[in-house]
Order: C-alpha cells, then sequence, then structure tokens
C-alpha cells in the first residue's frame, strides 16, 4: 500500500503525523509537572485534540494520494527515520482516537482525584501512554522504531493490569510483562538479522531489495512469532485471560480492543509491505490453522467460563485468531500476499472488533459495579436493573456477531467471497463455525441477563448515564461500521453492501443464530436459565446423551487450554512455531 | 576463524542460553535475567553487524551502535519495571511463581472506585 515513488520526501501535511505522537507526550509531561491533582483534567484536555489530529490525518491522508510522510529533521532513510500515514494507518489512528475518547468518559466518574489519587493519577498517564504507542505504531515507517513503540506499548499496558495493586493482577501483569519481553527480544533478533542483511530498517527501502535467503527467511519467521505471542494468537496465549480480566473495565477496554491490535498491525505490515512477494502458501495455511485452533479453543472455553469478565477476555482469544484467516485468502496464484479485498476485510475485522470489545468490557464493568459480582448464572434480572448496560452489551454483541450493517458482518462476507475465488472453502467453513461460536456466547449471556430472577436483586449502585452512555455510543459505531465509505482507504469495492441486506446475508445470519444457540445450550455447563420450563424438560431428555458428549469434549478443551498456559508448553510451542513457519517458507522459496 | 564469526557465535549462545532460562526456569527473577541475556546476546549480534563491511575497507556501521544503546535503554526500563513488579508480588505476599493457576476472582472493586 505503500507508494514507492514519494515515500521518502515530506509531504505537505506530513506534520500532523509528528502531533500524532507528540501531544499524548506533551499531556504526560504536562500532567507530570502539574500533579496529580490536575491530571484529568489534562488527559480530558488532549482526548478531543487527540481525535481532531486523528481526523486531520484522516482528511489529509486521500489529499496527498493516499500517503503523508514527514521525515524526521529532514534526514532520508536509511540514515534517518521516516514517518508515514497511508489509508491503513488513517483508519487505526481514527478507531484508536474514538475507542480512547470513549474510555476516558467512561473513566471520568472512576478515576477522580478524589477516589484514590495514585490509582487515577496512573490510569489517566498511562492512557495517554498507550495511545502515543500506538500513534507512533501507527505511522513508525522504520523497523527499529516500530520495536521502540512496541516496548512503549507494552510498558503502559502492563501497570494498566495491575492498578488496583492486588496480588493476582500483580502476577498476571508480570506474566504479560515476561512473555511480551520474550516476544520483542525475537523481534528485534529478527530486525538486527534483516538489518545486516539490507544495511536498511526502512521498511519501504527493504521491500525493494528483500529476497528469499535463507537468512532473510529464518529473521521472518523470529519476527513473526515475537508479534505472535505479543498478539497472543493461540497457543501462545498463556498471559491474555488473566490479564485482560483482571483488570478495571477500562484498562481491559484499551487492553483488549487496543493493544493486541498493535502488535497485529506490525505483522500486517511486516508481511504485506515489507514481504508481500516471500511468503509461500504453506506458511499462510498454517498462520491460518492457528487462528482456527484461537477461534475453537477460545470459544469453547468462553462458553464454559463461570465469570462475565472471563468469557469476554476469551472471546478476545477467538476473535484474534478471526484475524489470521486473511493470510491465505489475501494471497494469490504464486503465493504473494497483495493487498486487496481480504486485507481490507481483515482490517475492517480488527477495528469491528476494537470497537464491539471495548464496548462489550465496559459494559461488564458497569455490571459488575451494579451487582458486585460478574457471575453468568447470577445475571437473572439484571436487564431490569442496570438496562442500559445490558443494552450496550447487547448491541455490542450482535456487532461481534456479524448482523447487518456491523463492520464484523461485511468483513465476513468480504472474506467469504475471496474464500469461493480462491476456491479455499475450507476457511469459508471456518467462518461460518466462527459466526456461530460468537453468536453462542453473545447469546448465552443475553438468556441469562434477560432471564426472570427468583429473588428481587438490590444493586449496590445504581447506573450512570455518563458512563453507559460512551459505551453505547461505542457499540452503535461498530453496527454501523458497515455503512462508512472506505474506499478512499481501504481496496474495498461498495458492492458488497446490497448482498449483506439481500436474503442469501439473512439465511447466513439466521444459519449463525440456530448454530450458535446450539452450541450455547450444548456447550455450556452451567444451569440453564430456562430449565424450569416444562419444553425444556421435554427437550432436554432428547438433547442429554448429546449434552454429555459435549461435556467430555468441552472438558478436555479445558484442559488443552490449561496445559498450554503453562510456561514450558507455551515457551516451546513458541519456538516450534518459529521453526515451521521457517520450514514452510524454505519448502517454497 | 574471523572475530565476526567468533562473537557470532558467542551472540547465539548467549541467546540460547536466555531463551532456554527463560522457557524452563519457573522463577520471576531468574526469567527476568534470561531475558537480559537474550538482550545482551541480540545486542552483540548488532554489534557485529556493524563490523561486517571492514573488511571490504568501509569503515564501522554508525547505525547498529546507535541502535544498540536505544535498545539497552529499553531492555532497562523493561528489567526496571519488571523488577517494581517483583518487588510488588512479594510486598504482597503473593506466590512467587509464574504458574497458571486458574485468573483470579475480584476480591474488591476492580472499577477503582
Amino acid at each position: 500500500m505503500l507508494a514507492p515513488a514519494s515515500a521518502l520526501a515530506t509531504t505537505t501535511f506530513g506534520f500532523v503525523l509528528v502531533l500524532s505522537v507528540a501531544v499524548p507526550v506533551a499531556g504526560i509531561l504536562l500532567a507530570f509537572t502539574l500533579g496529580d491533582r490536575y491530571v484529568r483534567q489534562v488527559a480530558l484536555a488532549v482526548v478531543p485534540l487527540g481525535l481532531a489530529i486523528a481526523g486531520a490525518i484522516l482528511l489529509a491522508v486521500p489529499q496527498g494520494g493516499g500517503l503523508i510522510v514527514y521525515l524526521l529533521g529532514a534526514w532520508s532513510p536509511p540514515l534517518g527515520v521516516a514517518l508515514r500515514a497511508d489509508g491503513l494507518s488513517a483508519v487505526m489512528l481514527a478507531t484508536t482516537a474514538i475507542v480512547i475518547c470513549a474510555v476516558a468518559v467512561f473513566a471520568t466518574t472512576d478515576f477522580r482525584p478524589a477516589s484514590d489519587a495514585r490509582t487515577s493519577f496512573a490510569f489517566w498517564i498511562l492512557l495517554l501512554a498507550v495511545w502515543a504507542a500506538l500513534n507512533m505504531i501507527f505511522v513508525g515507517g522504520d523497523l527499529f522504531t516500530l520495536y521502540v513503540a512496541l516496548e512503549l506499548l507494552t510498558f503502559a499496558a502492563v501497570p494498566l493490569v495491575c492498578l488496583d495493586g492486588r496480588a493476582e493482577t500483580l502476577q498476571a501483569a508480570l506474566r504479560y510483562l515476561v512473555f511480551a519481553l520474550l516476544g520483542s527480544v525475537l523481534y528485534l533478533l529478527g530486525a538486527a538479522l534483516l538489518y545486516g542483511f539490507y544495511g536498511t530498517l526502512d521498511m519501504v527501502l527493504m521491500s525493494r531489495v528483500v529476497s528469499a535467503q535463507p537468512g532473510v527467511l529464518i529473521a521472518v519467521a523470529l519476527m513473526t512469532v515475537g508479534l505472535l505471542a505479543k498478539t497472543a494468537l493461540f497457543p501462545l496465549h498463556l498471559w491474555l485471560p488473566s490479564a485482560h480480566a483482571g483488570a478495571p473495565a477500562a484498562a481491559s477496554a484499551i487492553l483488549s480492543g487496543l493493544v493486541v491490535k498493535g502488535s497485529f498491525f506490525i505483522l500486517l505490515r511486516l508481511w504485506f509491505d515489507v514481504i508481500p512477494g516471500l511468503p509461500s502458501l504453506a506458511a499462510t495455511q498454517f498462520l491460518a490453522a492457528l487462528g482456527t485452533g484461537a477461534i475453537v479453543i477460545g470459544s469453547v472455553v468462553a462458553l464454559r467460563q463461570e465469570r462475565l469478565k472471563l468469557l469476554v477476555a476469551y472471546s478476545t482469544l477467538a476473535q484474534i485468531g478471526y484475524l489470521f484467516l486473511i493470510f491465505p485468502l489475501a494471497a494469490n496464484a504464486l503465493g504473494q500476499l497483495e493487498t486487496g479485498q481480504a486485507f481490507a476485510a481483515g482490517l475492517l475485522q480488527a477495528i469491528s472488533h476494537a470497537s464491539a470489545k471495548a464496548a462489550m468490557f465496559l459494559a461488564v464493568g458497569s455490571i459488575y459495579t451494579g451487582l458486585g459480582h460478574d457471575r453468568i448464572t447470577g445475571l437473572g434480572g439484571v436487564a431490569r436493573v442496570l438496562p442500559l448496560s445490558v443494552l450496550t452489551f447487547a448491541v455490542g454483541g450482535l456487532a461481534l456477531m456479524g448482523v447487518q450493517p456491523s463492520g464484523a458482518a461485511f468483513a465476513k462476507e468480504l472474506l467469504l467471497q475471496e474464500a469461493t475465488r480462491t476456491g479455499q472453502w475450507w476457511w469459508a467453513a471456518v467462518l461460518h463455525a466462527g459466526g456461530m461460536f460468537t453468536t453462542a456466547y453473545v447469546l448465552l449471556v443475553l438468556a441469562y441477563a434477560l432471564a426472570p430472577s427468583d429473588q428481587p436483586i438490590a444493586p449496590i449502585q445504581t447506573a450512570l448515564p455518563s458512563r453507559d452512555l460512551p459505551a453505547l455510543a461505542l457499540a452503535i459505531c461498530s453496527l454501523l461500521l458497515g455503512l462508512v465509505p472506505w474506499e478512499p482507504y481501504l481496496p474495498i469495492s461498495h458492492d458488497v453492501l446490497p448482498k449483506l441486506f439481500s436474503s442469501d446475508g439473512f439465511a447466513k445470519l439466521l444459519l449463525s443464530v440456530l448454530g450458535g444457540a446450539t452450541l450455547a445450550i450444548l456447550l455450556n455447563p452451567w444451569r440453564h436459565p430456562l430449565a424450569a420450563s416444562s419444553g425444556w424438560k421435554a427437550l432436554g431428555k432428547v438433547l442429554e446423551p448429546l449434552r454429555r458428549i459435549c461435556f467430555g469434549f468441552g472438558n478436555l478443551v479445558e484442559q488443552a487450554d490449561g496445559l498450554l498456559r503453562e510456561w514450558a508448553a507455551a515457551g516451546i510451542s513458541l519456538l516450534l512455531l518459529g521453526l515451521a513457519l521457517a520450514v514452510l517458507m524454505f519448502a517454497a522459496n | 576463524m574471523s572475530g565476526v564469526t567468533v562473537f557470532g557465535s558467542f551472540a547465539a549462545a548467549a541467546i540460547g542460553l536466555g531463551l532456554y532460562g527463560l522457557i524452563t526456569n519457573p522463577r520471576p527473577l531468574r526469567k527476568i535475567i534470561a531475558f537480559n541475556l537474550v538482550g545482551s546476546g541480540v545486542f552483540l549480534l548488532f554489534g557485529i553487524v556493524g563490523r561486517r563491511g571492514t573488511a571490504a575497507g568501509v569503515g564501522n556501521d554508525p547505525v547498529p551502535q546507535a541502535l544498540v544503546i536505544t535498545g539497552i535503554v529499553v531492555a532497562f526500563s523493561a528489567t526496571a519495571l519488571a523488577i517494581a513488579l517483583l518487588l510488588r508480588l512479594f510486598q504482597t505476599g503473593g506466590s512467587l511463581t509464574l504458574g497458571s493457576r486458574a485468573p483470579p476472582g475480584p476480591r474488591s472493586d476492580p472499577s477503582g472506585d
């Protein structure tokens, strides 16, 4: 996507890219200077400013011919550092700004200076730090800048996990940090090897000279597994469930919606911009196979969780798997990656997940604050007490499930078309299964939340509109993403949209709803909300043997997940994945 | 055997040993030290990369040195953050292993109120 001709000179609006990183950092410095009484005001002043900068980049990219560039200090690469933004970066910058904005409004009541000075100070500083690091990832033009940005992102994200300072969350944060460091050091090793071969780290310059030497393939394999560890693709997800489920709601929304997308974005840049000609069909199929594993394992374990936050965290694991299906679908007949429709669909899926998942985590946070617990089986009647929170969860869930015209539905339709076009029917099957699994856990939670309760619930805290409305807005954004005109930024043709609303599209939706409901009934081990009704009893007798088989399967999957979240297993699978990727790429080139 | 080969083997050995320690050792402090060992190996590799053109008459390449210095700063910050977390974990009396127990059920209010 990076246009080579103008990629090495500063363009008219280039300085906006510097602002996108510099403004959040300036906010951090100002907050440190003014002290913890004003940190919230500083952060809330920076948020609209950042939103305006993201909007400016969104407007400037189509005007600059799809690319804006800024050379730091007017030194051109390979000696200097270039910042670049194409349509891909512009879209991600805007998504990040919107999600951070909603989370900031949500968090204003939680993180007041009066509540707990140190926690609220840390939260606002870290929010700005995550933002600066993500923006740097989206505009960074060379592999080493991306490494530094990736590390800054990790350093900002890890303390967000343990804001409440309990031993369990500290442990989760330390696990996250150590595993993320393992990932980034492998990435750096790959970058060092690539510098050794080509004497440059600039992505545009490197993409012009890169060739399929053994050393380059090893470097790419090392960088890829490092980034997979940071993205928590199955089976490298040992840190994700505890880190995402243990953090405060606002922090979980950032971690799950945005932070894992940072390393995924670098992976896209590496495969689609730096080495589009190298990858083999086998390696891309392998990545998508891991994604399939993530969808199945993540969804099955999610359906068996007792706590709502853990369910949502495991659903992130499954949704990350979805993103990796784009690799084989974007490959052409020669095994070369093309930034075409499948690529755009993957990005759309990432954006749609960012907004929907952030909204869902915020809604779960409100439900937790309201009820004082988040046991799924104890949710009966919550829809009456906290209607807005449940509505937010429902809208976010519908967007994630792929109800028209959500971004997820649009992305799925594009990917299905690509699967048909390239004759890879097995990935179409995985896409359908993924849709069913997503529907299953959304319907499961809604069934419990909408069920009448036996005893009246007294909420600990009444619902606050200032918390629920930003989350609801985010969920609605995700539900309307399919209607946004994407052409200036992503290679999407809009004749897919009518297909989305055809009877064919609704038949697909019906299929995933029916399949999802069946999966939810079969795989969820807890007492069903409708278990008392007579109709259910008759059905239950028929289903009983089938349910028992599914219980066994679920137990097996849960044990496998537990095993994979051991250090030794995760570490060895990391090395084996690197080896497998390198071998597959060797075999093809 | 040229200097590049010797230092290259040492870098590979440091990376290999570090990876082994990082994966197999259950104690967090040793994991952090092992991470630093891997990091040192990578920095050594960067140093060698800068020396590769010397035989062809090209002087020392300054870019890898700048990268190594940045890398050391990043690794130092990472280590400091990890040690701070570890100390805090020690003070709260939590278990000092990083085994995969079931993720915690929150005791206090997680939303920070």
